[in-house]
């Protein structure tokens, strides 16, 4: 399963975080700086795996941000690439040519998005249109009720 | 009061702040704001104050305040308050707080809501960071879901039973009536995610998996028809139809085929089929053929299809792809042992990746390199070994250099080349060789009785270049205090002999003394190296000379070393070429190398070498005592155990004193009755000092029962070469009769010089 899934900027700055084991809010912190210091640190060429402490860390960068996923030792490190990806791809079909400051002002949209694509450390479900369908339904739900109370929710 | 100002105007607000400071200030006030309006019970902008709440948290700042707030939105009938409500739990609390058991009520209720996004919003929360209590009450419900019909909500449901089941294994059996046609769906999330809940229960349950394994043909079917079936636009990938169940599904086969003949012949075809049909030119058709290989590897699969996925290994090799390269190394590692053969067909392949320029694959193929040494390619894998050793980064030198001794030592074709290697380690990288290969290579040198004078002059010439390399310094100082004649009077046939005097073998050791980059054990060894030629050189007023200069040095292990030699001088000179005779052959016990992989990238601290050799062949039997003779020191196990004979001495007291020094444990030694006879009677007591626990303290009883007084008590202390001796106390006196007396005694264990 994975571990966590972190996104963070080229200046270290966290964007998004997901645990899927139950951590210490000062281990949380620990692992964060490390990620960062240790992908930051990567040069340009290099292959997209690193061993770190009994994990698999798996990062790509889109653009100017850093995606970062940890496995365990059954999982397959190629794969992860293509589950980022698939990611990067549900955040651009929903904003429209995703950028960064997409996911800083809309940060509980990348989460809900998330939510439908993995759950526990493991893929919920494997095809597109099927997670951008239940977004767009959940989403019109919560319209509904802003327009009910004619202004926004948050 | 104003309205709170909303979430996205606030992230506005603080990405102005130029400074940590301001933005510190702004949220700050920001959060004075939220937690009045927290207090107020405002329902109505709840949502927004724990969403803003959820942004600074990620910013870094506590937002613990907040929990009770997220656990009232969740309770909320509002979809927005329970999106919001559910996200702020999942990212604020968690199993450590008991607040959280607070959730499980809503949890249930929403469980069993009328819209299905409001269960998926509970399950996922559920199947992310449910606790084991709330699994345990919530399991009922989790398997009643499991049910349902919906697609949408099975697939979460099914996770959330992996989920359950990994917090409470003992829940497992509940789920197995659910899983009766599991794989008979065709929506490929509520199948892949089935895959999951089948692989996490065969790989927690010897009796799932043995149940399970009638599922291989259905399963073969599922991905027979994937691999073949036309272009679906729900599932593609670069042409390849959802290469994330496929790679389930074969991950699933490797658990089911693991040690079962039957099932591995099952899904032999369409393995190979797989294996062979595979789009290679994309990361996705190399991720399946990945899973592909590990499942072929793990499973009984014939011959032709190991050699297949060797091959497949040794193509990803060649990929331009650094990750396939490196995926490839990390596997190949894994299967050297099992099909060494075939993945030595690699070799050439493995070797010229050393010079890759990605640090991961330059690690990876460092350690692979070692597992593929063996007694017939050794020449070659050493060149191109010593070769990586010269230009590597730092942080592989010590890994390699560990790795080439113990190649080295254990498929060795000459003493020569053996030595050869050595000096080569030892100039290039020495002073990132480990401090316990000291040793080693100093039982390898005096073993290696025929070359002692070409390992001298080597040693001694390396020395001349260079006096940095510690490791390199140290072997050398030691090996010149036992063969310096052999230096001295040019006696070597392996290579010209070069013409060298006593002064000047003198000059050099005592250049280390005075050196500052010789470390003070580096300087310890430099003049026991110089005592040591007192025996062997003509020179002897000059080494006495050296000898009591350092008896004021401020190094007291300098000082305590050089006052002792000193002592040998003046009173104890009979004693002195025994003392300082050559060592004899040292019997090769088991060599403590790093034998864990702990496997690492460029950027960690590399900790341990990876050794896929068989373990070492240990010496039995001699080894426990010269072993706890050392555990005195303390500190570094990896300290390999070197024996000496110890020479027989005469009886006496002191001569059983020598075994008691065998025995010593670190655990406490009982006391022994050493003497008994004619009335006098004597014990001996054990413990560690305190503070300094090199230091064993043995207290002798002597006590006299008889009527006479006894006179002229002499105490002497006769000890074995290998420790030195730090007598406290020469005990001469008079016993009373029916009088104890007891004497402490200290033995001070030093390094093996």
């Amino acid at each position: 399963m994975m571990r966590f899934l972190l996104l963070f900027s080229r200046q270290g700055r966290l964007r998004l975080q997901k645990w899927f084991t139950p951590t210490p809010e000062r281990e949380k912190k620990k692992i964060i700086r490390d990620m960062t210091t240790m992908v930051l640190a990567r040069k340009p060429r290099s292959c997209n795996f690193l061993h770190w402490r009994d994990l698999k860390i798996v990062y790509k960068r889109y653009a100017s941000l850093y995606f970062c996923l940890a496995l365990e030792d059954q999982d397959n490190e190629l794969l992860a690439l293509e589950i980022l990806h698939r990611y990067v791809e549900l955040l651009d079909k929903y904003f429209g040519n995703v950028c960064e400051l997409d996911i800083i002002f809309n940060f509980e949209k990348a989460y809900f998005i998330l939510d439908e694509f993995l759950m526990g450390g493991e893929i919920q479900e494997t095809s597109k249109q099927i997670v951008n369908r239940s977004i767009e339904a959940s989403d019109m739900l919560q319209e509904t009720m802003e327009e009910y109370m004619s202004k926004p929710a948050f | 009061m104003p309205a709170p100002i909303r979430l996205r105007e606030l992230i506005r607000t603080i990405r102005t702040a130029r400074t940590q400071a301001e933005e510190r200030e702004m949220i700050q006030k920001e959060c004075a704001a939220i937690r009045s309006s927290f207090r107020e019970e405002d329902n109505t902008y709840r949502c927004r104050n724990v969403a803003k709440l959820l942004y600074m948290h990620m910013l870094g700042y506590p937002a613990h305040f907040g929990q009770l707030e997220c656990l009232k939105l969740i309770a909320s009938q509002k979809f927005t308050d329970k999106r919001i409500g559910y996200l702020g739990a999942m990212l604020l609390l968690d199993e450590r707080q008991d607040v959280h058991l607070l959730m499980t009520n809503c949890i249930k209720n929403d469980l069993n809501h009328s819209t299905q996004y409001v269960q998926g919003l509970a399950l996922c929360t559920l199947g992310c960071m449910g606790s084991s209590e709330m699994c345990r009450d919530l399991a009922g419900e989790v398997e009643k879901l499991l049910k349902t019909s919906n697609s949408y909500l099975r697939k979460k449901v099914t996770l959330c039973a992996v989920h359950v089941i990994r917090k409470v294994p003992e829940l497992m059996e509940m789920f197995l009536p659910a899983t009766k046609n599991l794989l008979s769906e065709k929506n490929h999330g509520v199948l892949h995610t089935s895959v999951v809940l089948l692989t996490e229960m065969c790989e927690r349950s010897p009796d799932m998996l043995s149940h399970f394994r009638k599922l291989v043909p259905q399963l073969v079917r599922i991905l027979k028809n994937l691999i073949m079936s036309g272009y679906s636009p729900e599932h593609d990938v670069s042409g390849i139809s959802d290469p994330f169940l496929q790679v389930r599904i074969l991950r699933l086969l490797r658990i089911l085929g693991r040690s079962d003949d039957d099932s591995s012949e099952a899904m032999n075809d369409i393995l190979a089929q797989v294996a062979t049909n595979t789009e290679t030119s994309k990361n996705v058709g190399n991720a399946i053929l990945y899973e592909t290989v590990l499942t072929i590897m793990d499973i009984k699969s014939e011959s032709g299809l190991r050699v297949l996925a060797i091959n497949i290994l040794g193509r990803f090799l060649l990929n331009n792809d650094k990750n396939i390269r490196y995926v490839a190394l990390t596997s190949l590692l894994k299967t050297v042992q099992t099909d060494h053969n075939a993945v030595q067909r690699h070799r050439s392949t493995i070797v010229d990746c050393l010079k890759d320029l990605d640090v991961s694959i330059k690690r990876r193929a460092m350690e692979l390199s070692f597992a593929l040494v063996n007694g017939n390619n050794i020449r070659g894998m050493m060149k191109e070994l010593l070769y990586f050793l010269d230009s590597c980064d730092p942080e592989f030198k010590a890994d390699c250099a560990s790795g080439v001794f113990l190649a080295a030592e254990k498929y060795a074709p000459s003493k020569r080349w053996h030595i050869d290697t050595i000096m080569r380690v030892l100039t290039t990288a020495g002073s990132y060789v480990r401090d316990d290969s000291v040793p080693n290579l100093i039982q390898l040198i005096t073993n290696s009785v025929e070359m002692h004078a070409y390992t001298v002059q080597r040693l001694y010439k390396a020395l001349l270049d260079d006096i940095s390399q510690q490791p390199l310094v140290q072997v050398s100082s030691w090996c010149i205090g036992e063969y310096g004649d052999l230096l001295v009077s040019g006696q070597c046939e392996e290579e010209e002999p070069i013409q060298v005097t006593e002064d000047e073998v003198l000059d050099v050791l005592e250049g280390l003394l005075v050196s500052n980059l010789s470390t003070p054990v580096t300087r310890g060894y430099a003049l026991t190296a110089i005592m040591k030629l007192s025996t062997r050189f003509s020179s002897v007023n000059r080494i006495k000379k050296v000898v009591s200069i350092y008896g004021s040095s401020i190094d007291v292990e300098l000082q305590q070393r050089a006052v002792e030699y000193n002592a040998l001088f003046k009173k104890y000179d009979h004693m002195r070429p025994a003392l300082l005779e050559r060592m004899p052959i040292m019997e090769k016990t088991a060599t403590n190398g790093p034998t864990e992989i702990v496997q690492t990238n460029g950027e960690t601290e590399p900790s341990v070498l990876d050794t896929k050799h068989p373990p070492p062949v240990t010496q039995p039997a001699n080894q426990v005592r010269a072993n706890d003779l050392l555990d005195l020191l303390g500190g570094n196990d990896v300290v390999p155990v070197i024996q000496t004979t110890l020479p027989t001495k005469p009886a006496s007291a002191g001569g059983e004193l020598l075994d008691l020094l065998g025995d010593l444990s670190l655990t406490g030694i009982p006391p022994m009755t050493a003497y008994n006879k004619n009335g006098l009677k004597i014990e001996f007591t054990f413990e560690r000092a305190n503070p300094n626990p090199n230091i064993a303290v043995i207290t002798i009883h002597a006590s006299n029962s008889t009527e006479a007084d006894m006179t002229d008590f002499v105490f002497q202390a006769a000890v074995p070469k290998v420790s030195r001796h730090s007598l406290e106390l020469i005990l001469k006196c008079l016993i009373m009769k029916h009088s104890r007396v007891n004497s402490l005694f200290n033995q001070n264990c030093a390094t093996v010089f």
